[in-house]
């Protein structure tokens, strides 16, 4: 699957959309410390997450994921999103947790 | 064909929303000039954590990085309160980062156990209120 399909989906809110649809999602990736994160989040992944600040952005850049999704509702500051259009990540978001987001995407790459 | 390339960075104190810049800066070019992407990300990771470590627990500092076809080498220097106890410090888990930071998903007490993990080489020199450098090196083959 791709982003732009992910987005087609209807599934989640999009936040930002400026960024690369054609890239592929290789797995959904769940976790909220930005020290694991950076350090596991697989290149490519779908990176659920209830941290919506300008931090998530830059690590998102640097581990090379494919978009980040904002679950549960969760805020995100402006702040935030300037810098995912500048970075070109894109952002959905989804009142669903953590784990339903995650497993969501799983089944659709995967069964 | 040999390449040998200095770059030097300024991270300002308590300023969250460019930490990251330099790491960030460091892998694009390290990308351009064809380094595996074991060794980008290896470097993207330690020098994140670095940069992070001096927002959050010093007061900024800098940042310099010798790139060579053998090897990345990163000082990452700060003027802030110095390390009491590095083998405490060098704990999984172990933060002294107040709530604040926390909720902005940082100190996880993992960013120098990481460092040490994903470098080559790691050596920290700190003295008490006079500051920390942390100098770490990726080899690259
Ligand atoms: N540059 C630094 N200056 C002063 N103290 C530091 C510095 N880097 C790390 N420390 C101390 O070492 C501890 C552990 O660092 P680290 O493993 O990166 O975890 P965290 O940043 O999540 O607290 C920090 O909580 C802090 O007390
Ligand atoms: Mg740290």
């Amino acid at each position: 699957m791709i982003v732009r399909e992910l987005i087609a989906s209807g599934k989640f809110a999009v936040l930002n959309e400026d960024g690369d649809k054609e890239k592929t999602i290789t797995v959904p990736f769940c976790c909220d410390l930005l020290s694991i994160a950076m350090s596991k989040a697989p290149a490519g992944a779908a990176w659920v997450t209830v941290m919506g600040n300008v931090n998530t952005i830059a690590v998102a850049t640097l581990a090379e994921v494919s978009a980040v999704i904002i679950a549960e509702g969760m805020a995100v500051d402006a702040f935030a999103l300037e810098k995912a259009k500048e970075q070109g990540i894109i952002v959905l978001a989804t009142r669903s947790p953590i784990f339903e987001t995650a497993n969501w995407i799983y089944r659709r790459l995967y069964e | 064909m040999s390449v040998s390339i200095r770059l030097s960075y300024t991270v300002s104190s308590d300023d969250f929303t460019r930490a990251g810049e330099a790491s960030s800066d460091v892998k694009g070019k390290l990308k351009k000039l064809g380094f595996s992407p074991d060794v980008v990300r290896r470097v993207a990771i330690v020098m994140y954590e670095g940069e992070i470590n001096m927002v959050i627990h010093a007061s900024g500092g800098k940042i310099e990085v010798t790139i060579t076809e053998e090897e990345i080498e990163m000082r990452l220097m700060d003027t802030g309160p110095g390390i009491a106890d590095i083998d405490m410090a060098m704990q999984e888990g172990y933060s002294t980062a107040p709530d604040a930071i926390r909720t902005l998903g940082f100190g996880a007490g993992m960013g120098l156990p990481n460092m040490k993990k994903y470098s080559d080489e790691m050596e920290i020199d700190t003295k008490i209120g006079v500051g920390t450098t942390v100098r770490m090196k990726v080899v690259t083959k």
